[in-house]
Formats: C-alpha cells, structure tokens, sequence
C-alpha cells in the first residue's frame, strides 16, 4: 500500500495564530451574530401581542440595549486588532492585509487561478501554500475592515443623537454630512448584508482549505496551529536567530 | 413712503400698540415667543425690551419654486400678533403672495427696500431655485430666480431659508430633478443661512426665528445641518407620546388593527420619527392642537433631506433604484445570499473533482496510518 504514493508527509507545527487573535476572532463573531439578530429584530420588529401596559415590559428596549452594547464591544475590539496588526506576529500584520506589493497582487491572482478557477499546470493539479491568510483572503478581511468602519461611522452616528457622552458624539459628524439619519439608517442596513454574505463564504472557505490541503485550517483559530509539510518548512526557513529564544 | 425720504421706523410695541393691542397681549405674545426659542424666563424681559425698543426689521420674502405651504403655516401661527405684526403690518416689505402691491409697484418696493437698507434686510427665501436650462423654469417680472435671489442676497443681513424646498430641495428636486431644483445654500455661499426644514415647517418655530434675530441681532445656534438647535436637535421620536409602546415593542401592523385603536407606535407603518429632526411632538400644529402621529398617522420625516428620495412613506425599508420598486435592502440580500450558496455548492463539486488528486492521497495517507497504528 505505501508504494502507492510519493511519501508520507512529515508535518511540523506553526504557531500562527496567538491567542489575542483568536480571542479577537471568536468575540467579533459573536459579537457580529448578536447584532445581526438584534439589528434584523430592530429593522422590523416581531408582532408582538400583549395584553400588559407598555409601562410593563420593555422588549423592543432590549433589543436595542443589547445592540448597543454589542456595537461598543465590536468596536472596541476593531481598534485592538488595528492595533494588533502593529505588534502582532507577521501572520497578524497589517501587511497581510493590505496590497500594496507587487507579490501581493501576484499571490491574489495565484490564489484566484488555483483556488477559484482550480486551473491545471501542466496537466498536474495545483495546491497553493500560505502559511497565515492567503492574499486573496488578507485582502477580502481589508474589504471587511473597511465595511467595519463604514459601520461604525453609520451605527454610532444614529446613536450619537441619543447618547451624551463625547466618545458617540464624534460621530455626529457623519449622517450630516451623508444629509440624515434616514439615508444613514439604510446604508446601515444595506452593509450588514455584507457581513451575511462574508460569513457564508469565509466557514465555507475554512471548510475547504481543510479538506483540500490537510494542515488544520478549521481548529487553527482553536489552538492557534497550522501543521506545514516538513520539506517546505526547510525550503522557506531563514536562518535569522530568534531573538525570544537566545534569551 | 416715498422714495426719497427714509421714514423713522416704528418700534414692534409702537406697531403691536397701534394694531389696537393691549400690552398684556404684547407681553403674553413675548413670553410665549421666549419659551418657543428655548430660551427661560429670566430672557423675557430682554425680548420684551428688544420689541419695545429696536425699530422693525425690514424683511423681504422671496417665493421661488414652492407651494406657500410655509407662508400658511406662518400666518397660522397661534398668536395673532405673529401674523399681524412680525408678518402682514411690520416687517414685509416685499412679498409676492401677501402684498398688496402688483407690478411694477412690487418691483419698486423690492429696489427700494434692498437699496435703502442695504446690509440690514433679512432675506427670507420659500422655494428652491431651477438652475436647468437657464433658469427659465421659475421667472418673476422678467427675471429668473436665480438672478433675483443673488441680487437679494448681496444686501441681506442674514438669510432664511423657509421650509424644505429652501433648505434641501424637496419634492421639485426628488429623482430626476427635471428644472435641477437647488437649495439656497448651494448657491449663496457668503452669508449667514438658517435653515427652517419642514414641509411646511411649524409656524411658532418660524416666528421663532425671527424673534431671536430680532432680540439678539444675529442668528440662533445652528447645528452641523444649519438648523436652528432650539428646534431640531431632538428627533420627533424623542418627544413622542407613543414612545413608551415602541419601547414596549407594541406597534401597529396595519391602519386598521386593533393596535392602531390602542394607539400603539406606527414604527412598523413606516414612521420616520426615529429619522426625523423636528419639534413637532413638543409645539403641535394648528395651536398645539395636534401632529401626525397624535392623528394616527406615521410621520413621513418632510424636514429631512431627500425625504421624497429617501424610502418609501409607509415602509420601514426601501427601494433600491434600479431593481424595480418591490425590490428591498433586504430582498436583494437574500437574493444575494442565494446566489452566494450556489455559487458554493458548485465550487463545492468542483472541488471533489478539480483537487481530486489531493484530497485521495490525504485520504489514503490517513487509513494507512490509521492501520498501522495498532488498537
């Protein structure tokens, strides 16, 4: 039976991964589907029917509490990861993200042609290695950056009319310039759309890395290790010290 | 009044005093007028100076592209000395709609006021100006409205901008904007512009306006849109009577439900309150005596920008242009979503068969190393 294939992969383990990440990961998907839920419940609320006085219950006050509370979290935790993108290791930095090099855009359409259009070389099938996010996938988190800031600037910007403390006011800026909470309130609702979509397509992405190229792509955001063929690891290793360990 | 004499100006009391007034009536008029423009009590006594003693101001009131629903609601006012006095006897040197003058009269009054009180007139404009095809889509005596408006505006002490036709645009400038319907603060750019949103705005909010500018001399506290903060710094929504339900999460389903008898919030029949910068919980219409929501019906937001464009009156969500008008935020997500699973699922099957070679020898390594290892 061994015969049948070239070699059994040795694997050795990368820490790619730290733990800042994967906490800021699992908080902003939580935090994410929250408020979707609440958003959607906000955007049209449930017909509810009560024989109770308003005075007793509070429920679509929840909802909005439970929003606003998520949407501080959300925020908060979208500036550490920008700070991260600074200390971080360099699978976390901001680098990753943005495509700014030639070989950034190089490795986007590499990725496009293997991972999308599955094109062949040569006749052989191809498999593309990135140890952290592939560019294709840095640059679509950039996209989604960019969607967190649009909702920041809309979502704070309705609440800053509703709120005295200063940190929502410096938003207030932004519906006015858009001209109203009205468009503001739509363009809110229109980009959470974005992160249904990005969700479907991201665990469906992970699913695949996974399955085509067997390095741990699913629990990865778990423990924070991805598993890389040993003779690649040879051929991409720098023989730069690592400072942490001549300590 | 001729021309060549500038006559002393009567003071507002002097007016309010001939007009046949009791000073009780001006005083009361002046503490109503005080508590309108958020001003407290201890102010009464400056508006109250300031009526008695500043001489009129001389206002003119320009009507372009609009439908006088803001001079209605003006001459509405609840105090019948806002429209006697601060509109039809003391203050209008020029208006087309109220004047009595027609003609080259009109024209006189209008040349006169703006060159004898040049720097002092406030120029309150109602209507949007048509910038397309030269203008000629609004006309007065041989002039467009453009001309007329910057000619107007090179004197004016302060500009006012009445109702949402001045402001933003309103129903002449919704989608497609055939005449190109151009607020005044797109077009003159170096003096002071209230903006008085609304369609109409609210007569006491308007004689507000002026008060203040007549008492202080220079213009209220505007906020980043360029509205008088004392008026629109909180949403309808925020002083809304049926805000409890809405926190309660009851609302209206239909006009003709039950909740709609009970009273319960219009949120889900398309209220804009939530959107919508006004006073018109607080002040009311036709002399406090009622507002839209009060008679049961959603307010559709008339003092915000692109009200007309911004989504549909009776309907939280809105149309998305160009995907025909059923077609929401949320119908196109979920068409979206749709796509986005096919797509998927095909790149799913693509996978098993394009990365054949792959996932075979992954499986094949796992059940080898799978045997080996013993139980």
């Amino acid at each position: 039976m061994a015969n049948k294939y070239l070699h059994i992969h040795r694997l050795r383990r990368v820490y790619v991964w730290e733990l800042p990440v994967r906490f800021y990961h699992w908080l902003n998907a939580g935090v994410i589907i929250v408020l979707i839920v609440t958003g959607f419940f906000i955007s049209n609320p449930l017909a509810l029917m009560s024989n109770r006085e308003a005075a007793n219950q509070y429920t679509m006050g929840w909802f909005r509490y439970i929003h606003f509370i998520a949407a501080y979290l959300f925020f908060f935790n979208f500036l550490f990861r920008i700070y991260w993108g600074f200390v971080g290791n360099k699978y976390a930095n901001w680098r990753q993200f943005i495509p700014v090099s030639k070989r950034f855009i190089k490795e986007m359409w590499t990725v496009f042609k293997i991972d999308i259009l599955m094109l062949k070389k040569n006749g052989q099938q191809q498999d593309h290695l990135s140890v952290g996010h592939n560019a294709m996938a840095g640059f679509i988190y950039f996209l989604t950056f960019l969607v967190f800031l649009v909702q920041c600037l809309t979502g704070f910007g309705l609440y800053a009319s509703m709120s005295d403390w200063w940190l929502p006011k410096m938003f207030a800026w932004f519906p006015a310039m858009l001209g109203g909470d009205i468009v503001t309130r739509q363009i809110h609702h229109w980009a959470m759309w974005f992160f249904i979509l990005f969700a479907v397509v991201h665990v469906y992405l992970v699913f695949y890395h996974d399955y085509v190229e067997g390095r741990g792509e699913v629990s990865s955001m778990g423990g924070g290790w991805k598993f890389i063929e040993e003779d690649v690891f040879e051929k991409d290793k720098h023989m730069t010290p690592n400072p942490e360990k001549t300590k | 009044m001729t021309n060549d004499v500038l006559p002393k100006q009567p003071t507002y009391y002097e007016e309010v005093q001939r007009k046949g007034y009791s000073r009780r009536d001006f005083v009361r008029f002046v503490s109503m007028m005080t508590a309108f423009i958020g001003l407290e009590q201890s102010a009464i006594g400056q508006v109250t100076t300031a009526l008695e003693t500043k001489p009129r101001v001389p206002v003119i009131w320009l009507h372009f592209q609009e439908c006088t629903c803001c001079s209605e609601s003006f001459i509405r006012s609840s105090h019948p000395i806002v429209a006697d006095i601060l509109l039809d006897k003391i203050s209008l040197d020029y208006t087309e709609t109220l004047m009595a003058a027609s003609g080259f009269q009109a024209e006189e009054a209008l040349h006169n006021t703006m060159t004898k009180y040049k720097g002092q007139y406030i120029l309150c404009v109602e209507g949007s100006v048509p910038l397309a095809a030269d203008g000629v889509y609004c006309m007065i005596g041989g002039k467009t409205s453009l001309q007329i408006l910057e000619e107007a505006a090179e004197g004016a002490a302060a500009i006012i901008a009445w109702g949402s036709c001045a402001s933003n645009g309103c129903v002449q400038s919704a989608k497609p904007n055939p005449t190109k319907a151009t607020p005044i603060h797109k077009i003159i750019k170096n003096k002071p512009i209230i903006k008085v949103p609304g369609c109409p705005p609210i007569g006491e909010v308007m004689a507000g306006v002026i008060v203040h500018y007549l008492t202080f001399g220079r213009i209220p506290e505007l906020d980043k849109l360029g509205r008088p903060k004392a008026f629109y710094s909180k949403r309808v929504h925020d002083t809304c009577y049926r805000r409890p339900f809405y926190d309660a999460g009851l609302f209206v389903e239909s006009f003709d439900d039950a909740n709609a008898k009970k009273g319960y919030c219009l949120y889900k029949v398309g209220c804009k309150g939530p959107s919508t910068y006004n006073a018109c919980g607080v002040m009311k219409w036709n002399n406090g005596t009622s507002f839209p929501i009060q008679s049961g019906h959603p307010c559709i937001g008339c003092s915000e920008e692109n009200f007309w464009d911004n989504g549909r009156f009776y309907e939280r969500g809105s149309s998305f242009a160009g995907f025909g008008i059923e077609a929401d935020a949320d119908t196109f997500g979920k068409v979206a979503l749709g796509v986005t699973t096919a797509a998927l699922v095909g790149h799913a099957v693509a996978t098993n068969i394009g990365k054949s070679k792959f996932i075979k020898e992954h499986q094949q390594e796992g059940r080898e190393s799978e045997h080996e290892l013993k139980s």
